[in-house]
């Protein structure tokens, strides 16, 4: 009997350990192709490597001219810093603005999404660089209406003060994604909640402070966490609609290490400058992780 | 009183529906620049304030579909289907042997794997793509479509196989033992019970990655080099890119590429809307 039954735990866990073989193309595909570029990138980056000839090991050479010899790196960070915090905040307040006013149980709710959702639809492509950079042009539309207010022609695209800001706004446009998001998540929100505070005498404001935010937090969580990592990799508007200028005024990283990696052939400092990156993002990662927990933990009255 | 109040609320919907429309309005706007500026003449484009064209010209579409050498926009399509669609295949069938293997089965790492996985959706692509095309140059990838199709055949965009283990891990498990009953083994049992029932979100995940790919500029503009094998962007880019830009061409050629994917979600929008709101709200 005891031999029975520890002969059917045997099939079963043989039966189980089946589950590997079904997780096999993503395990082979997270070793090779995820696992194994990634700590290759972390050699190249201690050495010198032009593709050409076989890399040589400089230990921390790369690292230290990033910081010491290259002029465009503080250029590139600063870009990239002010585009992350210019779009990432109103892209998710726009996000969850829209999400609250849909969620009111209006009618022709669908149409709306769909206008707002369409923008993030066409993501970073192309064709959407193409058109803002139309529109923002010097006699584009947006400055033929600004002279019909009566206010100057602004230089979108050729201001080193303000071309960050027309950058950072086609990423605004495309908010639709987040607040799709967001909207899913209020509505898990059960409207019980709502009337008793409604009973309570609970104004609109403090109900969306003591009762919404804590309840959408995950999702808020994600979608901050998860723009926040995409936006530091922005490439495809600066690259088209800006080139990155002008004065570099708009050399966001991933345009950086584009040219050093597929123009200069750079590969070992380039490396070094993706695992730059890198690190920022974990380390802020961790961070709004961190803080997170502490507003969890705040705000649900001091209990772990 | 109650009167007052309902007015009030009443005037707070109007606001309401007032501020909506005007900011879908300006959300649209710059696509309906796009479409109405794809019609007009290159001398209209700029100093004219009016959206609808004075002369219809379909001069843009005509030049910018022809390109300018050997291919044509056409081409252009045609690659970024041959590019897209076994991505979406093989993208989908393994994305669905992995959240089976992760959802119905208790087996040795299986905790460890699955942190692994989900740690790679917070792994910037940027960090990866040098090694990768080093990766790709060794082995001869360079120029051809492999590069997107091979990390779809091996499932490593954690956030599909997420969004179907979320969805496999809600059927119920009274139906893996009944068919067990029944002697069908683990294969069937994917096959004929959890295929079938996840029609959804298998959509979904197609309609992700062909627009990921149908958008994906970053990636085609490091592996691909030679016009031949250009998908749309990068085409696009090339009509876009010009010391003179011949903006008729540029935004007609924008539309053609933007149309598809605008359809798409119009009578998609279900697939989408629930599969981007489950990935958000389910842990």
């Amino acid at each position: 009997m005891k031999a029975v039954r520890a002969g059917n735990a045997r099939r079963r866990r043989r039966h189980q350990n089946i589950g590997l073989l079904y997780i096999l193309p993503w395990l082979i595909g997270f070793l090779c192709l995820q696992l194994y570029p990634f700590l290759s990138s972390l050699y190249y980056s201690f050495t010198q490597y032009n593709i050409l000839n076989a890399p040589i090991w400089i230990g921390l050479e790369n690292f230290r001219n990033i910081f010491t010899t290259d002029a465009n790196f503080g250029v590139s960070v600063k870009a990239t810093f002010l585009y992350v915090a210019f779009s990432l905040p109103l892209r998710l307040i726009s996000a969850l603005a829209v999400a609250l006013l849909l969620n009111l149980k209006i009618r022709g709710v669908g149409l709306f999404r769909t206008a707002f959702y369409i923008p993030s639809l066409l993501g970073g492509s192309v064709a959407v660089a193409v058109v803002w950079r139309y529109l923002f042009g010097g006699e584009g539309p947006v400055n033929l209406a600004l002279g019909l207010l009566g206010a100057g022609p602004v230089n979108w695209l050729a201001d080193q003060n303000i071309t960050i800001f027309t950058i950072s706004l086609l990423s605004v446009w495309q908010f639709g994604a987040s607040m799709v998001i967001f909207l899913a998540g209020l509505k898990n929100i059960p409207v019980v909640y709502y009337e008793a505070a409604r009973v309570e005498g609970a104004r609109p404001v403090r109900m969306f402070f003591s009762i919404t935010l804590p309840l959408i937090y995950r999702v808020l969580m994600y979608n901050f966490i998860m723009e926040f990592i995409r936006s530091f990799q922005d490439f495809t508007a600066a690259f088209l609609i800006t080139k990155g200028g002008p004065m570099n005024s708009t050399y966001l990283f991933a345009l950086k290490l584009y040219e050093d990696a597929f123009q200069s052939f750079r590969i070992g400092y380039a490396s070094a400058e993706s695992w730059l990156l890198f690190a920022v993002l974990v380390v802020f990662t961790i961070l709004i992780f961190r803080a997170g927990n502490l507003w969890e933990f705040y705000t649900g009255g001091g209990k772990k | 009183m109650t009167s007052y109040r309902k007015v009030r609320r009443g005037a707070g919907r109007a606001v309401v529906y007032v501020l909506l429309t005007l900011a879908s309005l300006i959300m649209i706007y710059p696509l309906l620049w796009m479409f109405f500026g794809a019609f007009k003449s290159n001398s209209e484009l700029f100093g004219s304030m009016t959206l609808l064209p004075e002369v219809w010209d379909f001069t843009g579409f005509v030049k910018g579909w022809a390109g300018s050498g050997f291919f044509d926009y056409g081409d252009y399509f045609l690659n970024t289907f041959r590019m897209t669609i076994p991505c979406i295949v093989l993208g989908i069938a393994s994305s669905i042997l992995v959240a089976y293997g992760f959802t119905r089965f208790q087996f040795v790492g299986k905790k460890l794997f699955f942190t692994l996985m989900i740690a790679t959706m917070l792994l910037p692509g940027t960090t990866m793509i040098i090694p990768r095309y080093i990766l790709f140059n060794q082995i001869g990838w360079l120029d051809t479509y492999w590069p997107f199709i091979m990390p779809m055949a091996f499932a490593t965009v954690a956030f599909n196989n997420f969004m179907l283990i979320t969805f496999f891990r809600d059927l119920p498990e009274s139906l893996d033992e009944a068919a067990t009953i029944d002697g069908a083994n683990s294969w069937q049992i994917l096959t004929r019970i959890y295929v079938p029932l996840s029609k959804t979100s298998i959509v979904t995940i197609g309609l992700f990655i062909f627009i990921g790919n149908w958008n994906n500029f970053f990636e085609p503009l490091i592996y691909i080099s030679s016009q031949e094998k250009f998908t749309l962007p990068l085409a696009l880019q090339m009509t876009f890119n010009q010391a003179q830009v011949e903006w008729n061409r540029a935004l007609a050629m924008s539309f053609c590429a933007v149309v598809p994917l605008v359809l798409l979600f119009l009578f998609a929008q279900k697939y989408f809307i629930e599969g981007i709101a489950t990935t958000g709200i389910k842990e």
